[in-house]
């Protein structure tokens, strides 16, 4: 699926891999566009696993043929999509009852910054990005868990998790799970928890990649 | 029976200054024929309410490519570098509502509610102005409804008395928007008469329709 010369596939292939082995059996599942949607290549095969689209579905299958592609169905970035045997169609109100109402398992989702709260900015850069919050927000509120998505540090080499987040909020304390090319992290009320770091990392590189204070138990797994 | 016209005959009493619900999700959904019959009208200085500012050249996005939009509510722009241009030049003026608040205040509206009392927003920069409510000890925000003159919504089918029928994921904000507006506009693919449609396949029940357009025409 990767080409093993395109490093930053196999970082994004990595973080994919590990977050599908998160997703539990029958769960709902809302996968955000880009790097999160990349995660419904490697649902596991052993379980049933539901996927939510937010403009108005469950059982969000894979895109269409070249030439099979249906208007009526696309996903939430407007692309052609399919929909499963045991999918439904409804209206948005629904859908967003679907997140907001504790129906949904999980929502993976990606973010400019986390911080040791768990709050999460992911929606816009005042004065350059402002695109706006779309479904995010609704999401992470009402998703029972919240997985962040991302590369661990920005493109300008700098840290992504934090003390303390900079940009506009998402939302507040609401983030569960971190997972990126180098680590695996819990967030927990006494802050972020080391749980895994990637096969080719160490500790020391991890905490220097990260402005967020870690928790470092005293066996660290690896993924 | 509900008043069956043209595209352009139905939007002819739209003036500028109009307020409008843009039933789609993207280019899902959308009535593209009642939006081109509103471009051939003229009107300008239009708010538009739509989940989000569309693609470039499609629908809701050349209504504001046209400058034809003074204020767009939505919760998503970012397909449409067009919208984000003019909201940064000053031309356009956009309110950012998060996707399921911005579902659940047209449907108060429609629904005759008072508002919302929703969790999505506390921390964040969408609580700014609004009244906070405490309810069993968790903190929300009351999100006004909201509603428009005219909503333009798309259908499959519908029947001489309005019930449609949306096909698919087409129906994301078509049904709640086609509640809270005073007047509702249905551009229907197909429009058959009493008994066309079984009362079982109703998205959207009739009463809420005032026209109906035969998509095309």
């Amino acid at each position: 699926m990767t080409s093993a010369a395109d490093p930053k596939a196999v970082k994004r292939e990595r973080i994919a891999r590990r977050i599908a082995r998160e997703l539990p059996e029958n769960g709902l599942v809302n996968l955000g566009i880009g790097l999160p949607t990349l995660v419904a290549d490697y649902l596991p095969q052993d379980k049933t696993i539901f996927l939510h689209s937010e403009n108005g579905f469950t059982g969000l299958g894979p895109a269409p043929l070249p030439g099979k592609e249906d208007c009526r169905i696309v996903n939430a970035g407007g692309k052609p999509v399919t929909i499963l045997p045991g999918g439904a169609f409804f209206d948005s109100a629904m859908s967003f009852a679907i997140c907001r109402g504790g129906h949904l398992d999980v929502t993976v989702l990606g973010a400019l910054e986390v911080d040791e709260e768990g709050n999460l900015a992911n929606y816009m850069i005042p004065g350059k990005m402002v695109h706006g919050m779309g479904g995010a927000m609704d999401l992470v509120v009402g998703a029972k868990k919240v997985i962040v998505a991302m590369e661990h540090v920005n493109k300008n080499g700098a840290p992504k998790i934090l003390k303390c987040c900079t940009l506009p909020l998402t939302a507040r304390r609401e983030v569960d799970i971190i997972v990126t090319e180098m680590a695996f992290i819990r967030v927990t009320p006494k802050g972020l928890y080391l749980e895994e770091i990637a096969e080719d990392t160490t500790v020391e590189a991890v905490m220097r990649a990260t402005q967020a204070k870690l928790i470092i138990p005293s066996s660290v797994g690896r993924f | 029976m509900k008043r069956l016209v043209s595209a352009d005959e139905a939007v002819s009493g739209i003036k500028d200054g109009a307020s409008i619900m843009l039933g789609g999700f993207m280019c899902c959904g959308q009535p593209f024929g009642l939006i081109d019959a509103l471009l051939r009208r003229g009107a300008k200085n239009l708010t538009v309410i739509s989940n989000d500012g569309g693609t470039p050249c499609t629908g809701v996005a050349k209504l504001i490519e046209q400058q034809r939009v003074a204020r767009l509510i939505a919760s998503h722009i970012g397909l449409n570098p067009e919208a984000g241009r003019q909201m940064n030049a000053g031309t356009l003026e956009v309110d950012l509502v998060p996707q399921g608040t911005l579902a659940e205040r047209i449907r108060a509206a429609g629904a005759g509610l008072g508002g919302v009392v929703t969790p999505t927003g506390i921390g964040t920069e969408v609580e700014k102005g609004k009244q906070k409510i405490s309810v069993d000890g968790r903190e929300y925000l009351l999100e006004k409804p909201l509603r428009a003159e005219f909503a333009f919504i798309r259908a499959d089918i519908a029947d001489k008395f309005g019930n449609i029928f949306i096909a698919k994921a087409q129906k994301n904000f078509n049904p709640v928007m086609a509640m809270a507006a005073q007047t509702t506009i249905v551009e229907a693919e197909k429009i058959v008469e009493l008994g066309g449609l079984d009362p079982d396949d109703v998205t959207l029940p009739g009463v809420f329709v005032h026209t109906i357009v035969e998509a095309g025409k």
